[in-house]
């Protein structure tokens, strides 16, 4: 094992996340206290509560996920397709490093990145509404574990973009859509019958649902289709990956 | 293949997948502490025979080892004892100086060794900039910097992409030095160049590529023996208007107005027909005021390479 080689890529990744720190942290904690401002203060005021927890208390796990998945999916993403793009891939590629010690530089401080934030955008949210947190172990597995697999999405796409371009394209037009459409503001008890089974089809709604119960138990879907669908995801991902590798898809030709 | 050989390549070909054959079938043993050029127009098969060796292509066919340690199956300990400068200026615009190559030393498997990356960085001028962001330096400090990072893991190998290309004629000289410097330290330096000067000033052995098949490998003071020419320009006192029959058998020519003649002889031959021609001269009441000789450059002994059908 290259401890070193995965230190060396570690360490600079989140020596970008410093250098950036307005465009990496405070842009997204913003924008999520305007989701606050919006849905909590206004929507909040007409719908008191969702499953007897406040409205603006409820869509934290939500609010916090959908920054966690788009921050994962960007920075790792941006990541690995930044020296693509520039040409400096060839020193990790030309280094002593295997394709796994290369995934945990990468992968390992986009998800790190990206867990912070999430936490520091629970912080932010504590001071603006009352949150309990009922299974604080379950609610890191839940952070962690999709910072990790969306990081490793982030990490296939940066991979698979050949533009700018394409790399916003899953981040916006998928990844947000399906966020919002994932229960980050409502339960999908609320929508009708037809819908609940359509939602049930995004991957999203067992993410939120899960980190939901670890905060008040209340869950859309059970805890255990959560961790589940989850895991799940991160083994699609990782196997994913490996492929990428020992294909040498745009990385090796 | 020599023991001696610290890279060893055997009958590698690469076809990308445009069906585009980069190269064809190569085979090529690199000495240890030897500089090799090689040599060869655009787009002949250099920088995909390097990419390979370093590991940023995959071959076709064929089999690499560096130090004995195959490119694929022992990658490992193969790319710890390689340094690659590639030809194109890449770095990271917002990276300091300092941070860039600390970040090559530890990706290569290093640990921390500032005496090191100070030694380094002083030998190519540029622990000055130590703490400068890269975006703040010039293009020969870059290509410099690219040095720098490559050996900052103290490989034994060192490729070299076209290392001055695009570059003034004074850091041009400045990279030849450094490159010589390598050398002597032990370092085996494999650069690929269209300068023919370059190959000329710091190679000990030339490789020429055309087409991506590898047309020799030969020591380059052998190689402009072999294939030099040499000339002989004799001036004459009067000039002359045709040759006379009786210098037909030298394969004289004409030049400048017939001022002079040009004698091309084979510096390798028993006889160079050097005498018999002066002597033929003599008795012909031929009459000459100065005689000089010059040998075909690289240059010349190149394009003569790359246009002879492959």
């Amino acid at each position: 094992m290259n401890f070193h080689g995965v230190k060396a890529i570690y360490l600079f990744e989140m020596a970008r996340t410093w250098r950036t720190l307005l465009q990496s942290v405070l842009a997204p904690v913003i924008s999520t206290s305007l989701y606050f401002v919006v849905f909590g203060a206004a929507i909040g005021s007409r719908i008191t509560e969702v499953d007897g927890v406040s409205y603006g208390a409820f869509i934290v796990p939500g609010l916090i996920m959908l920054s966690l998945l788009m921050q994962s999916v960007m920075n790792a993403s941006f990541g690995i397709y930044f020296p693509r793009f520039i040409g400096t891939i060839y020193e990790i590629l030309s280094a002593p490093v295997s394709y796994f010690e290369i995934v945990l530089g990468y992968v390992g401080a986009a998800a790190t990145k990206s867990a912070l934030l999430g936490l520091i955008i629970l912080a932010t949210a504590s001071l603006i509404v009352p949150i309990e947190i009922a299974h604080p172990i379950w609610m890191m597995f839940f952070l962690v574990l999709t910072a990790v697999t969306f990081s490793l999405l982030g990490f296939i796409l940066g991979i698979w973009a050949d533009s700018f371009e394409r790399l916003q394209i899953v981040p916006m037009l998928i990844i947000t859509p399906l966020t919002f459409l994932g229960g980050s503001f409502y339960s999908i008890d609320m929508l009708p019958p037809v819908w609940q089974t359509v939602t049930l089809f995004n991957p999203i709604v067992y993410l939120i649902s899960g980190f939901r119960w670890s905060f008040y138990e209340n869950a859309d879907v059970s805890l255990g289709i959560s961790v589940t669908m989850t895991l799940a995801f991160l083994v699609l991902c990782l196997m994913i990956v490996r492929s990428i590798f020992r294909s040498g898809y745009r990385l090796r030709p | 293949m020599e023991s001696t050989d610290i890279v060893s390549i055997e009958n590698v070909s690469k076809t990308y997948d445009t069906g585009f054959k980069a190269l064809r079938n190569v085979t090529l043993g690199i000495r240890r502490g030897e500089i090799l050029a090689l040599l060869g127009p655009n787009g002949a098969g250099k920088t995909t025979l390097i990419s390979i060796v370093c590991g940023l292509v995959n071959a076709t066919e064929g089999k690499v080892t560096v130090n004995g340690h195959d490119i694929v199956d022992d990658y490992r300990a193969a790319r710890s004892l390689i340094g690659l400068v590639p030809q194109e200026l890449t770095t990271d615009s917002f990276e300091s100086v300092m941070g860039t190559v600390k970040f090559s030393r530890g990706l290569f498997g290093k640990g921390p060794d500032p005496a090191h990356i100070e030694r380094v960085l002083r030998d190519v001028w540029l622990w000055d900039r130590k703490d400068d962001e890269i975006r703040t330096l010039s293009g020969g400090m870059k290509r410099r910097l690219l040095i720098a990072k490559a050996l900052s893991h103290e490989p034994q190998i060192l490729f070299l992409d076209e290392p001055t290309a695009g570059v003034d004629v004074e850091l041009r000289k400045d990279m030849w030095s450094t490159v010589r410097e390598l050398r002597d330290s032990g370092v085996t330096t494999i650069l690929t160049t269209h300068y023919i000067d370059e190959a000329e000033e710091l190679a000990d052995r030339i490789g020429v590529i055309n087409n991506g098949e590898l047309i020799l490998v030969e020591e380059k003071t052998r190689l402009m023996r072999m294939l030099g020419r040499k000339q002989l320009t004799i001036e004459l006192h009067d000039p002359l208007t045709e040759l006379p029959e009786r210098l037909g058998g030298f394969g004289l020519e004409l030049a400048n107005g017939g001022s002079e003649l040009v004698f091309t002889y084979d510096t390798q031959a028993d006889r160079t027909g050097i005498t018999a021609l002066l002597d033929e001269l003599n008795d012909a009441n031929i009459g000459f005021k100065d005689l000089h000789t010059t040998q075909s450059s690289l240059e010349e002994i190149f394009v003569n390479l790359v246009k002879r059908p492959t």
